[in-house]
């Protein structure tokens, strides 16, 4: 009789004590099989959904890009003529140009056959002090769009103030308490209050608008400009404000030609930023699950331990069991000459048993249950959780893991087992 | 001449007990040849339980030595080497059988040969069942067997690996007068062969298969 037989027919015998035992292991291992597993599944997902995140970021992103390069062919953008001699960082500080140039410019560019210049609108600004008012304002003289000589007529985009009349921003009308049709003395000038603007929040707000002559007479600037804006221009794509800045260049060689707020590139803005704000969403959703993840492993290293602990006490508790009311059959073993080593390898290879069967069936449950949780994306997909050395590791970690605890936890009732006193135990029994 | 297996000289064993130090041994000598059935008698308590163990290997003794065959100090030697000498020269059979309830008669009277397991101990195994009278029961486990039959397992078991001597506690004590007289004939028989036994019981009816009687007494051991 060989001592696994020995072993094998004790097990037999003694089943409850062996399935506690078994048990006990079994839960050991499947917690900590599980915990690797659900933890790798949640990796697995996370990789999973911010994949398919960052491909719907990417299409929505292409789209954008398309959205915006038709929206750039078709609504265009808007430039701003100014004198070549204007310092753009004074233009963009005062908002406007203190150096000016000949209104025939405008006539000369809507005469020319430039196809990518759409509406053109000549202005004379100046910021100046209301006299009558005492207060600061920028006088803006108008004539509304020039028509192109070439182009199919187009309604125009912005109407002219009529001569004699005066359009008032927002916080002009509203601090002065002006109306509609009330008549205003502007530098000694009388204008009928034609339109007063709602409010814009910008500097239209302290803006008054009048007829180009008008201004040109009342700033002593007579067939002079400083702007033309060009809305609208046509493009096809952010690449061409070159191509229009040389073809202006070969028609008015004394201007210099700037992009200015145009709808399309506000749009592109909007939409850059939303872009911007889907790729800050996904990394917020990465550092969620990230942040997840690791109270997840912080949870599984306290828990863990403890399982594997109060999963070793049992067994040496089961083990302390089985060894007392096995007292009599060490004390006869002992006797008819059995070694305390074979007896100490009895109870290891029983131990051992527990171990082999408990990793077992610990690495099926801890393996299944995962999968049972994560629900039907990962149910029958094992093979995308690991490649087979992931399993085969697993299994490895299971097999020798629940083994390790086995023997261990058995080897204190092993040892007592080895030392029992054969005539005590016969001299008792 | 027949050989010395078993000597003991001036043995003394002491246990501490609830009303203080009980002397169950008290300069004990005593020696056993080959083809001797040693028996010895005495009340409950008197120490014979005490004397096969220390006698056999299991319990050391405060003073005093034993010696097998002429040669071997087991209380001289390592745990591991006594358990072999043991296992090569004594076959123990006790009042309560203690045999492994788990398995059968052949397995029970095997079980010596755990740790030197060989096909040679099967057919070795059968000889005794055969010997015995166990055929039939050779499948069963000790629960299935009457108390005779039980005893007989016992007694095969301890005669398995060809002990010089076999130490039997009260081997008849839980047995009805046939089945003792069969135990008691199978001792007889193994004595007429060359074996010893060193008989422990209170029972009057062994004397008549012992070549050899003596009495126990608060530790002491006295002529018959």
């Amino acid at each position: 009789m060989k001592i696994q037989q020995l072993v094998l027919k004790e097990i037999i015998h003694r089943k409850l004590n062996f399935s506690l035992s078994v048990f006990a292991t079994l839960i050991a291992t499947a917690s900590l099989i599980g915990s690797i597993v659900l933890l790798r599944v949640y990796d697995i997902r996370t990789e999973s959904i911010l994949q398919q995140k960052e491909a719907e970021l990417q299409a929505r992103m292409d789209k954008l890009q398309d959205d915006m390069r038709k929206a750039m062919l078709v609504l265009g953008f808007n430039i701003v003529i100014l004198p070549k001699d204007q310092d753009l960082a004074d233009w963009y500080s005062d908002d406007y140009s203190v150096k000016d140039m000949p209104e025939s410019y405008v006539d000369r560019l809507a005469n020319s056959d430039i196809l990518s210049i759409r509406h053109l609108l000549p202005s004379l600004q100046q910021k100046i002090l209301w006299p009558e008012r005492r207060r600061s304002v920028i006088l803006v003289g108008t004539r509304g769009e020039v028509p192109r000589l070439h182009q199919t007529p187009r309604k125009s985009l912005v109407q002219p103030v009529p001569y004699g009349s005066i359009t008032l921003g927002y916080e002009l009308h509203r601090s002065m308490d002006i109306r509609v049709n009330d008549t205003v003395k502007l530098m000694g000038k009388t204008f009928t209050v034609n339109e007063c603007y709602e409010e814009r929040g910008n500097k239209d707000d302290i803006t008054a608008w009048i007829n180009l002559k008008e201004a040109q007479e009342l700033l002593g600037k007579e067939g002079r400009i400083n702007a033309i804006l060009a809305l609208e221009c046509l493009c096809t794509g952010s690449s061409s404000l070159p191509t229009i800045r040389k073809e202006i260049a070969a028609i008015l060689p004394g201007t210099q030609v700037i992009e200015r707020g145009s709808r399309a590139l506000a749009r592109a803005e909007a939409r850059t930023k939303v872009a911007q704000e889907a790729a800050t969403t996904l990394e917020k959703e990465k550092r969620g699950r990230e942040t997840i993840r690791h109270e997840k492993e912080r949870m599984a290293s306290i828990l863990i331990p403890a399982v594997l602990l109060a999963c070793a006490l049992w067994v040496a508790f089961m083990g302390f069991i089985n060894v007392r009311s096995r007292r009599e059959e060490i004390g006869i073993l002992r006797t008819v000459g059995i070694s305390a080593r074979h007896i100490f390898m009895l109870f290891t290879w029983k131990h051992l048993s527990i171990g082999i069967l408990g990793g077992f069936w610990g690495l099926a449950l801890g393996t299944i249950l995962p999968f049972l949780f994560s629900g039907p994306d990962y149910a029958l997909r094992v093979g995308a959780v690991g490649p087979l050395t992931f399993w085969l590791g697993l299994g490895a970690l299971s097999l020798i893991g629940a083994s390790f605890l086995s023997v261990v936890a058995g080897w204190i009732p092993a040892m007592i087992a080895s030392r029992q006193d054969p005539a005590e135990v016969l001299r008792d029994e | 001449m027949n050989e010395m297996v078993i000597r003991l000289k001036g043995v003394t064993r002491s246990f501490n007990g609830p009303k203080g130090k009980i002397i169950a041994l008290n300069d004990v000598s005593l020696s056993l040849s080959s083809g001797e059935l040693l028996a010895v008698n005495g009340p409950s308590g008197c120490g014979k339980t005490t004397l096969l163990v220390t006698a056999a290997g299991m319990l050391k003794p405060d003073q005093g030595d034993v010696v097998f065959v002429e040669k071997d100090h087991p209380y001289n030697l390592p745990p591991d080497r006594r358990s072999r000498l043991r296992a090569g020269v004594i076959g123990f059979v006790f009042q309560q059988f203690h045999l492994i309830p788990y398995l059968t008669v052949r397995e029970n009277i095997i079980i010596p040969s755990l740790s030197a397991p060989g096909k040679e101990l099967d057919q070795r195994a059968q000889e005794l069942i055969q010997q015995f009278g166990l055929h039939e029961r050779a499948d069963h486990v000790p629960s299935q067997l009457s108390t005779g039959e039980r005893q007989r397992t016992a007694l095969a078991r301890a005669l398995f690996n060809r002990p010089r001597i076999i130490m039997a506690d009260e081997p008849t004590g839980n047995l009805d007068d046939e089945n003792a007289h069969i135990v008691l004939k199978h001792l007889g028989h193994y004595v007429s062969m060359g074996g010893s036994v060193l008989l422990v019981t209170h029972s009057a009816g062994a004397a008549d298969y012992a070549t050899r009687i003596l009495k126990m007494k608060d530790g002491h051991l006295l002529s018959s």
